[in-house]
């Protein structure tokens, strides 16, 4: 490796230059924005505008209530689910491989935009699919974009089907490369399987898992598509309003630049908060 | 011996039995999309439970195209998104060849904030990175304002950075006695031998770009310049729409992409992988 400075820039700098003005700029932009007040021609300076309305306001709390549930229940939901996923494509026993990962990998290349439509659709209440099929069996109908607990239970769902494949990609590639005499040596003490799971394949894959954990929260932390879409902006009622619709809402339909921009760096403290949480918690024990 | 291989069988009997309804429940999203695709509305809104495909694709697609230009839609994401991979991946490359084979000044802080970057959540840049590109320089509704701020991208950096520094240093070094500049060698050399990695790299950004939502919704929300999930998406919610056309356009959207997927599998699943295995 050579020390050359100007090379070295020179390579960097078409790179850097998008870097410093669509992200270091908007980074400062967005923290003095919310500190003013934007509804008002000229924007005026004015500290407690946005974030005292932030910490009064019901829509608010409301939307930081039903992005906390979902990333509680969702996120550990999937990245188990995506864990079975890669344990079993991972195993030697497997027949027909491929078309078991196409089956859980496809819904990593289907935009955000198809599949809600979709989901609207399976889980409409009289005509979807999905209470037909529970008629048939006998079990009554879930009206699920009326009430609450259906409809977020509902947004789970389709966020759960989109990702679980992508993180299983992602932990597969890592069980991957754990060297396969570890688990030869195992075998021949006659470890069982389910110890060689937890003793082995769970410990060596912890980097993984929290790289995932981490990727997962960002992502269900912004989420705004699924309730936009599938929920209709949030409903009922605001029942599955988010902090992504509510930066939404008030950035782009009110136009209030500086209170969506204190919702932003509430987003921001938190995805940090438990990523440093999460980095603190799984830390290696020295 | 035959106690173990029976035990064998009946491991795999179960592992089967456990995952094929599960493949078959993850699939079923992807078949109604296509089932719906082929639906007269009517029977799409019916009480019936219809599982298999009828003929009715070529209606919903009129359909479709009578309730928004979806051709011209389509025809927008496939050049934004051609030209953003293109673009993208050259910018990518370069910073992690810089970043994989020279010392120089500043390099750990480079790092640092594109690792950085990955956790920090995009919503923050989102209302400056808009103001900026729709009052200040007056981009939206354009090419450029879909294509220029998602350059950005740190993974892809990453990824690169990974396989140049993975490459043997002779190699370079050779070329560097002939005299050959080091831009020539990047291209020449380095370029060509990340083939496989660069391949990888440009699906997955083509995909991001492709099935990108937030952003194109924001900054080119005119009827002309709109790509095309962002077109679909007006039409999910109004009261007079054909269903039938919203799920033609959604298969118009996926199919393309699950044939990619099955024929490049590898280099999908490598780009994805990419982002955890360092």
């Amino acid at each position: 490796m050579r020390n050359r400075n100007a090379t070295a820039y020179r390579f960097l700098t078409p790179y850097l230059l998008i870097f410093a003005i669509f992200w270091v700029w908007p980074i400062i932009s967005s923290f003095m924005i919310s500190f003013q007040a934007t509804r008002t021609v000229p924007w005026r300076f004015a500290p407690s505008f946005n974030w005292g309305r932030l910490i009064g306001d019901p829509a608010f709390f409301n939307a930081l209530k039903n992005t906390l549930l979902i990333l509680v229940i969702q996120v550990p939901v999937m990245i188990s689910l995506a864990l079975v996923m890669a344990v079993l494509l991972n195993s030697p026993l497997l027949k027909a491989r491929g078309l078991y990962r196409f089956a859980f990998f496809a819904p990593v290349v289907v935009g955000e935009v198809a599949y809600s439509a979709v989901f609207r659709l399976m889980f409409n209440l009289d005509f979807g699919i999905i209470n037909k099929l529970l008629n048939s069996v006998g079990l009554p109908k879930i009206d699920w974009f009326s009430n609450v607990t259906p409809a977020m239970a509902l947004i789970m769902i389709a966020v759960t089907w989109r990702w679980a494949g992508y993180n299983a990609i992602i932990l597969l590639a890592g069980m991957q490369s754990i060297p396969e005499d570890v688990y030869e040596a195992a075998t021949l003490d006659r470890v069982s399987k389910l110890k060689q799971f937890f003793y082995i394949t769970l410990p060596l894959l912890k980097p993984v898992i929290v790289f995932c954990l981490v990727l997962s929260i960002i992502g269900t932390m912004q989420l705004f598509t699924e309730p936009f879409l599938i929920t209709e902006r949030g409903g009922p009622g605001g029942g599955t309003e988010t902090l992504g619709l509510l930066l939404y809402r008030q950035g782009f339909r009110s136009l209030n630049f500086g209170y969506a921009s204190a919702v932003a760096y509430t987003m921001a403290g938190l995805a940090i908060a438990i990523t440093l949480a999460q980095l603190w918690l799984t830390r290696e024990p020295k | 011996m035959s106690s173990r291989s029976s035990a064998r069988l009946g491991r795999s009997i179960a592992l089967h039995l456990f995952l094929t309804p599960l493949a078959l429940i993850w699939l079923f999203p992807l078949w109604m999309m296509v089932v719906f695709s082929t639906m007269p509305d009517n029977g799409i809104f019916s009480p019936g439970i219809e599982l298999l495909p009828h003929g009715n694709f070529i209606d919903n697609f009129n359909n479709l195209q009578r309730d928004t230009n979806f051709v011209g839609a389509i025809g927008i994401s496939v050049s934004v998104a051609v030209t953003y991979t293109i673009l993208s991946v050259l910018l990518t490359s370069m910073a992690g060849w810089a970043l994989a084979r020279y010392q120089f000044f500043g390099k750990g802080v480079v790092v640092a904030i594109i690792l950085g970057t990955i956790t920090l959540p995009y919503a923050v840049v989102l209302i400056p990175q808009f103001i900026m590109v729709a009052r200040d320089f007056k981009l939206a509704n354009t090419w450029v304002a879909l294509i220029v701020p998602p350059l950005f991208n740190s993974l892809g950096v990453l990824f690169m950075r990974q396989s140049f520094s993975m490459m043997p240093d002779d190699l370079f070094d050779a070329a560097r006695v002939e005299g050959v500049k080091e831009w020539r060698i990047f291209l020449f050399v380095a370029l060509p031998l990340a083939r496989p990695m660069l391949a990888a790299l440009a699906i997955i950004l083509f995909l991001a770009s492709w099935n990108n939502y937030l952003w194109p919704l924001l900054i080119n929300s005119q009827p002309g310049s709109m790509t095309a999930p962002v077109a679909l998406g007006t039409l999910i919610g109004l009261t007079k729409v054909s269903w039938g056309g919203i799920m033609a356009g959604a298969v118009m959207l996926t199919v393309p992409m699950l044939v990619v997927f099955v024929l490049l599998q590898r280099h999908f699943i490598a780009g994805i992988a990419a982002g955890a295995v360092k």
